[in-house]
């Protein structure tokens, strides 16, 4: 039961969000359709009726086999497009600028910063105020602005949770930024975006919004996990696995983000086994501890709550 | 000896692809026992192995689209019904399988249906619409042919010997370097689309060589029929982007067999270039495509509803307009990477802006059914089909050209949709279009009526029904490319998809039974005039088919649709007369320069993709003796009787007379 709710929760796409930036990218979306809905349903209308009307065998329409110029025709046909792609332009600007991923959500001191790190095949948060971690799983404070910094370890990604909203590419030696937010408590589906290989289809997460206060003290709680994020534990959550159960660092080195964007700590490597395979087998799933879940059951999390 | 080649390179474990290539090798062989009890080899030798007639390369290039197209069909199908197997269990297909197969899927359609496909419906028509005898270089079109024909072979070999790649249909790095991707897929994929790709630029060179200089006496360029014009501006699109994916391919290349570092992580490499470059390539391939589809189905509108093209000059405009614009877009391809603002604007309004060509090409369309005669042949249905879905698919485009909104849609089954969208409508109904409409005058005899109808219906129904789901799964937040599906909510779409790929499957079902049935039945659906559809252009001037000469005179031509002027002087009374003397006609005699030339590459693709130096070394060797004793010939040309041409053209006449004589009887 608990978890058939939550799955209807993660349910929600990029037409039901849950932060300002989903609900500017929702509004930029349908403006743009509604402007362009105006012209392409009578145009398909026209062209339905036309070809209809002036079937051969109907006696009433009229045969006109000179009608093949008409200034007056050809200057609308120029314009009505021209003015739909000028009025559009104006949105296209207006709305790359509102919400360039790069552009703070709020003051910095109320900002919450996240690292994230895509590895082959999982995503690592680390959360460098509170030197923790987690992997596959990424815990958000409701209503507080969060500014992502994005790398990857190994080849490109994307990181994209659909309903907070926009999308950004996740790049080896490469830093980018997204700002989001998520307005209120609750649990949303993210994932990685951009095809990685073959662990890709596991490279999904779990996005859980929580009260602020709670958030602390989840943070709090988590200083005492075991667990320790530094170059040598890095080195082996670098390699290649699938379908990884989420985790928690207690501690974190300092600079771990900066020491991969800088390839202090090397680009991850391939499939492992030396000499070039023809076929390289897949991977021996999960190198973490913890329950390894398979395939799509990877999200769903039965008797959690 | 054999490099990496071993017997570990087969797939026994995988019972699917050796399968499949035993059930296509077993055909192959079916084939050739076949032409073998027939003693055709000698025929196929003579008259289409070494044919150099632009006829028969464009008839080939279509065959081999067809075949490739049934291929890469057979990949979506599996995509579509492993995704929704998914819903219920494991699937059938393991990871590394599934993502050779998105794949091949993207790579066969693009390269080696779709571009075949367009090219071959070229190459038929465009000399016979320019009133000459053949391309500019014959032997060179020829050797294009069948180095496309290698990179489709290898491909396909890759399904039996080794893998391929598993990195998309463009093999995005760092994920296509040797560190990520040690297996030989991405050097299938490479030298593949090497070798056909210089076969497509040789095309492209030839085409627009073929156009600029030589027309009949009297075309200037605004009397070309508009799909000339929408071929000169598609080959050169050709002649200036494949040579940039043919440089990064090569970049690549460098990079996976001598450690250089253009795109890697490591040592200064930078991957987004690779990002970069390869959509300054794939975003004119996607007009390249496109652009020859408008212009066939401003053929077939116009001819169907018995009208000249409404606003012919503006066509044209549109058309180089796209032209020229198409090559200022590609970074729409990657907003979401990061860049300012301002850039992502300007790149948006740009892709914006090409919907303004494409939308007068629309309105044009509409206008020139206002006022027509239409008739409902299966071309036709096809055009209908094509515009208004292709109206949905554009506008869907345009609003992935909004970074603001492709900040939620990139890489998403939205996007999946959208270039299906537009690549089924434009492109294949176009290519189905053309291949129903100029297949009288390739054979002689029409297709059946009845069973393209059918294909249409069901290839439209099954169309709406696979991408309308997906459409709306992408805005559920699905992304592309899942081996399996995480999400529970997102299984009813997939599911109708999954009803959509059935009715697709009629559909194409229903193509291959038009093509049994019509040449079971061709006596009663022979074409004896040579213009079935009453036609507006030179190519309905012809016998179908039409001789190797095509034109035993070349005809003058006076304005925009000189085949229609010919004919509406005959129903005013002014028969064409019959010429008093016929010259002899020269044309390029037949040459295996294209096949032993390919038959070369081939070896070189696959010495090289399994580091057989030796036989690499032989491969090159071979190509260029080929090329030295081709440039060697003593005679290029063979010459064609005058009373033979006489014969001909004087048999053509007649059929035209008897067939307007009972037309003058029936009105």
């Amino acid at each position: 039961m608990a978890a058939a709710t939550l799955l209807a929760g993660c349910a929600g796409g990029v037409l039901d969000p849950r932060g300002p930036v989903g609900v500017g990218n929702r509004q930029i979306l349908l403006d743009s359709l509604g402007v362009m809905l105006v012209i392409v349903i009578p145009t398909i209308i026209a062209i339905l009726a036309f070809a209809w009307w002036f079937r051969a065998s109907n006696p009433r329409a009229q045969y006109d086999p000179g009608f093949t110029y008409s200034g007056r025709i050809e200057l609308i046909v120029w314009s009505i497009p021209t003015l739909t792609i000028l009025f559009l332009g104006g949105l296209i600007y207006y709305g790359s600028n509102v919400l360039d991923p790069r552009r703070p959500l709020g003051p910095p001191d109320q900002t919450l910063e996240v690292q994230a790190v895509a590895l082959d095949w999982k995503w690592l948060f680390i959360y460098p105020d509170r030197q923790i971690a987690t992997v596959n799983e990424l815990y958000l404070p409701a209503g507080m602005p969060v500014r992502f910094r994005l790398t990857s370890a190994s080849v490109m990604n994307v990181f994209f949770v659909p309903q907070l909203g926009t999308m950004i590419y996740a790049m080896n030696a490469m830093e980018s930024t997204l700002n989001l937010q998520a307005d209120h408590p609750g649990e949303l589906y993210g994932q990685g975006a951009h095809y990685s290989g073959a662990g890709f289809p596991g490279m999904n997460f779990r996005v859980l919004v929580l009260p602020p206060g709670e958030f602390d003290r989840w943070a709090t709680r988590q200083r005492g996990a075991e667990a320790v994020l530094n170059a040598q534990t890095y080195g082996q959550l670098a390699r290649q696995s699938s379908d990884v159960a989420p985790q928690v660092y207690g501690h974190v080195q300092p600079g771990m983000f900066d020491a991969i964007v800088h390839q202090v700590l090397p680009p991850s490597r391939g499939p492992e086994g030396g000499e070039p395979q023809i076929h390289p087998k897949p991977l021996a799933a999960g190198i973490c501890t913890g329950p390894v879940a398979a395939g799509r059951m990877a999200f769903d999390f039965g008797g959690r709550d | 000896m054999l490099g990496k080649l071993d017997w570990s390179a087969i797939p026994f474990e995988e019972p699917i692809p050796l399968i499949a290539a035993l059930v296509v090798f077993l055909g192959m062989v079916g084939v050739a026992a076949w032409i073998t009890w027939k003693g055709w080899w000698g025929y196929l030798w003579r008259e289409w192995i070494t044919s150099v007639d632009h006829k028969r390369i464009g008839i080939m290039y279509v065959t081999l689209a067809a075949l490739m197209l049934l291929r890469g069909f057979v990949d979506a199908i599996m995509m579509r019904t492993h995704q929704a197997a998914t819903l219920f269990g494991e699937g059938y297909l393991p990871s590394d399988h599934y993502d050779q197969v998105f794949s091949a899927h993207g790579t066969i359609m693009i390269f080696f249906a779709a571009m075949p496909f367009i090219i071959g419906l070229m190459n038929f028509v465009v000399p016979l619409q320019l009133g000459v005898r053949d391309v500019a270089f014959p032997t060179l079109n020829s050797v294009g042919f069948w180095l496309t024909a290698t990179g489709a072979l290898l491909v396909n070999l890759s399904l039996v010997i080794g893998e391929f790649a598993r990195t998309g249909w463009l093999p995005y790095a760092p994920l296509s370097e040797l560190e990520y991707s040690p297996g030989v897929g991405v050097d299938y994929y490479l030298w593949a689309i090497q070798i056909s790709g210089v076969g497509t630029l040789l095309t492209g060179v030839n085409l627009v060589t073929t156009i600029l200089k030589m027309r009949a006496p009297g075309m200037g360029y605004l009397r070309m029929p508009i799909f000339c014009w929408t071929a000169l501006a598609s080959n050169l699109l050709i002649v200036a982007a494949f040579p940039i994916l043919t440089a990064t391919l090569a970049m690549l290349t460098l990079d996976r067999y001598f450690g250089f570092h253009f795109f890697t992580n490591e040592a200064g490499g930078n991957p987004m270039m690779f990002v970069n470059l390869i959509w300054a390539w794939g975003h004119p391939e996607v007009y390249i495509l496109v652009l020859p589809a408008f212009g066939l189905f401003s053929e077939i509108f116009s001819t169907f509803s018995s009208k000249p093209l409404f606003g012919y000059r503006s066509m044209v405009a549109a058309t180089l307009f796209i032209c020229i614009v198409s090559f200022m877009v590609w970074l729409h391809h990657f907003f979401t990477m990061g860049a300012g603002p301002n850039v992502n604007a300007a790149f948006g309004i740009a892709t914006s802006v090409i919907a303004v060509g494409t939308g007068v090409k629309i309105y044009n369309w509409l206008f020139t059914m206002y006022g027509g005669r239409i008739r409902f042949d299966t071309p036709m249905l096809w055009a209908l089909g094509f515009i208004t879905t292709f109206t949905i698919g554009g506008m869907t485009g345009v609003l992935l050209a909004v970074p603001a909104a492709d900040f939620v849609l990139h890489n998403s089954m939205f996007l999946v949709a959208h270039f299906h969208n537009v690549i089924i409508s434009g492109v294949l109904f176009g290519a189905f279009a053309g291949f129903t409409y100029w297949f009288p005058k390739a054979f002689g005899f029409r297709l059946h009526e009845g069973w393209g109808k059918a294909a249409f219906w069901f290839t439209l129904a099954g169309f709406i029904l696979v991408f309308a789901p997906l459409y709306l799964v992408g805005l559920q937040g699905m992304t592309r490319r899942l081996q399996s599906v995480p999400v529970d909510a997102w299984a009813p779409y997939l599911l109708v998809a999954l009803a959509g790929i059935g009715v697709m499957m009629l559909g194409a079902a229903c193509q291959v039974i038009q093509l049994f049935v019509s040449i079971r039945r061709r006596e009663e659906l022979r074409d004896l005039t040579g213009d079935p559809w009453d036609g507006r252009s030179l190519e309905w001037s012809t016998p179908s088919p039409p001789p190797d000469f095509n034109f035993a005179r070349l005809p003058h031509v006076e304005d925009e649709e000189p085949y229609w002027t010919i004919k509406q002087r005959a129903i005013e009374g002014q028969p064409p007369e019959a010429p008093e003397s016929y010259e002899p006609v020269e044309m390029p005699k037949n040459s295996p320069t294209g096949f032993v030339t390919a038959f070369f590459a081939t070896a070189i693709g696959f010495a090289l993709i399994w580091h057989i130096w030796w036989l690499a070394l032989i491969g090159a060797i071979g190509a260029y003796g080929t090329f030295v004793v081709f440039a060697w010939r003593d005679e290029a040309e063979y010459e064609i009787p005058a009373s033979e041409v006489q014969r001909i053209d004087r048999a053509r006449l007649e059929a035209r007379r008897t067939w307007h004589e009972r037309r003058e009887a029936v009105g």
